[in-house]
């Protein structure tokens, strides 16, 4: 800092870990009723310490589900959402470094036309068409199926921008030297491209692992079956069914398994992370 | 901006497109195709039959109070949202910026909100808040006020706020930090040679030139109120008490599903697909000129 203010920096220190503390609370609480009976979370004012109870709940949610008639164990929601995550999050990497390559490294009719049609896609979120989008996935058969939760996804043009910035940015001396080499457009990829494009592809990998993972709509209106139910969905309509005698225990450690594996990508490929939340907005 | 260099291929750039342009094609611009088309259209209530209306779906919308009221409570949704987010989190950055010690270690504690999905963030805070057994609930009647986000909308509304924020605050933190962090320290050793105290350094020469990012992060923020706040609100409230939480985007949802008006829907959704293309422009256009700074 620029002068000693001694007083100055002990408030920034409180107001910053007042500020942690704000945020970290309902997580806290969240893992304190975790870990208690399901009597106790009937009683107010619930305790604020953790209890004795933690891997009997986690045990019973993850192998048996929240405990009623034909609840999903949470094992399988938490497969689920693993798979339609890496699904979304490889699905986009791929397919939008390539259309990147094509559209950085060729000179063909329409590539003006390719080019728009994908930016287009950048405004719309999902949300917005999300009606006629179900109706065109019930109409291909894709409702209740693993690519009807990916597939209808990983059509956006976020990714394909940051690999064509970074394209742009590899100098014309390497793509020069391949082909002096007689190296095939392929090989050039494969060979150069892609080894280069490590960091950026790390820093896309964990922020659409993390829009995969958190989905919630898209899975709800297309899943009926349990066997496609992913965890944020479950612990969501859970939550909201009216119950005479509420398990809040099972409940929140459903909750705190559904966040977990999103948030340990995030802290540690923090550097990962923060660059890409920084470059996907450029 | 272009390559210098390039390949020849003559198939080769299609085959490569290839993937991306079909999922487009299928999912993107037929959808967003049907939307539009079922718009112009009323179909029977005893379906099959549907008729060409022009613009009456839209009309019908504009005439209807509770697609008013619901643009009204999306407003005022956003400006909340995006107020308290950006001032709180503001806030949190020029504090975090202050300290030499611990930055890093204060980063971490703020960056992991970002990656809990919104709808389970909605399931945390409805029970902090929920009336019978929510803690914060509890400690609010013990100073006397009575706080039933179920059955009182005003409550409603700022507990899907507060759900909301505490979403994106990594987000807008992150940014501002960076933005912060950007800021040459001779300007600021400048001026405290001059003798402005830290208060008079934030408002004449940290937040003129914060303003960029405060005002990227801005429009970010209301398009995430608009779209993002989905989970938050359906696990939270579905759209009540009565319909004082039902912001555009839940509306578009619940005409369409719960309500099986295809036509009044798609008009509903052409219209947001009108603001966020109108947003995005925004964005770009501030965007362009930022480079200049």
């Amino acid at each position: 800092m620029v002068e000693n203010r001694p007083f100055l920096t002990v408030l920034s220190h409180l107001i910053v870990l007042l500020g942690v503390a704000i945020i970290a609370f309902p997580v806290w609480m969240t893992f304190v009723a975790s870990t208690h009976s399901q009597q106790t979370m009937l009683q107010s004012p619930i305790p604020v310490l953790p209890g004795p109870h933690l891997i009997e709940n986690y045990k019973k949610v993850l192998t048996e589900g929240y405990g009623k008639v034909g609840s999903t164990p949470v094992m399988m929601t938490l497969t689920n959402s693993m798979i339609m995550a890496l699904g979304v999050a490889i699905g986009k990497i791929a397919i939008s470094i390539i259309s990147a390559f094509a559209i950085v490294y060729f000179r063909f009719p329409g590539r003006m036309y390719f080019f728009w049609a994908i930016f287009v896609t950048l405004m719309l979120p999902v949300e917005v068409r999300i009606v006629p989008t179900y109706g065109v996935v019930a109409s291909l058969g894709m409702l209740d199926s693993y690519s009807g939760l990916i597939i209808p996804l990983i059509a956006s043009a976020t990714a394909t921008f940051l690999f064509r910035q970074f394209f742009l940015s590899v100098p014309d001396e390497l793509t020069e030297a391949a082909r002096v080499d007689g190296a095939s457009p392929m090989r050039f990829f494969w060979d150069i491209l892609l080894p280069m494009s490590r960091t950026s592809i790390a820093a896309l990998f964990v922020i659409q692992f993390i829009y995969g993972w958190n989905q919630y709509l898209w899975p709800l209106l297309i899943t009926t079956k349990e066997s496609y139910y992913t965890v944020v969905m479950t612990v969501s309509r859970q939550a909201n069914v009216v119950d005479s005698v509420p398990s809040w225990n099972l409940l929140m450690a459903m909750a705190m398994l559904a966040m977990l594996p999103p948030v340990l990508v995030v802290v540690f490929m923090q550097r990962q992370f923060v660059r890409g939340l920084v470059e996907t907005e450029k | 901006m272009e390559k210098r260099v390039t390949f020849n291929e003559r198939w080769l750039p299609y085959l490569l497109l290839g993937p991306q342009m079909i999922i487009t094609l299928v999912f993107f611009f037929w959808p967003s195709g049907q939307a539009i088309y079922q718009s112009v259209l009323i179909e029977d209530v005893f379906g099959g039959n549907s008729k060409f209306v022009w613009f009456e779906n839209f009309a019908q919308l504009f005439r209807d109070n509770s697609y008013a009221h619901s643009a009204q409570i999306t407003v005022v949704f956003s400006f909340l949202v995006a107020a308290i987010g950006l001032g709180f989190s503001l806030l949190l950055a020029v504090m975090a910026d202050r300290v030499i010690r611990g930055a890093t270690a204060y980063k971490t504690f703020l960056v992991w909100p970002y990656a809990v999905a919104p709808a389970v963030a909605g399931v945390l805070w409805g029970f902090l808040f929920n009336p019978s057994v929510g803690i914060l609930a509890w400690m609010l009647k013990g100073i006397g006020v009575e706080f039933n986000y179920v059955i009182n909308g005003n409550q409603a509304l700022l507990l899907v706020v507060i759900a909301a924020v505490w979403n994106q605050i990594s987000y807008n933190f992150l940014f501002f930090l960076a933005g912060l962090q950007s800021i040459p320290k001779s300007l600021i050793e400048a001026a405290a040679i001059d003798g402005a105290g830290p208060g008079r350094r934030f408002w004449d020469i940290l937040f003129p030139l914060l303003s960029p990012v405060g005002f990227f992060l801005l429009v970010v923020n209301i398009i995430y109120a608009f779209f993002g706040t989905f989970g938050v609100i359906d696990s939270l409230t579905k759209g009540g008490p009565g319909k004082s939480t039902e912001i555009l985007v839940f509306k578009v949802f619940n005409d369409g599903f719960r309500g099986q008006d295809l036509g009044g829907s798609s008009a509903q959704s052409v219209i947001l697909m009108v603001v966020v293309i109108a947003l995005t422009f925004v964005q770009f256009r501030f965007i362009e000129r930022r480079v200049h700074y």
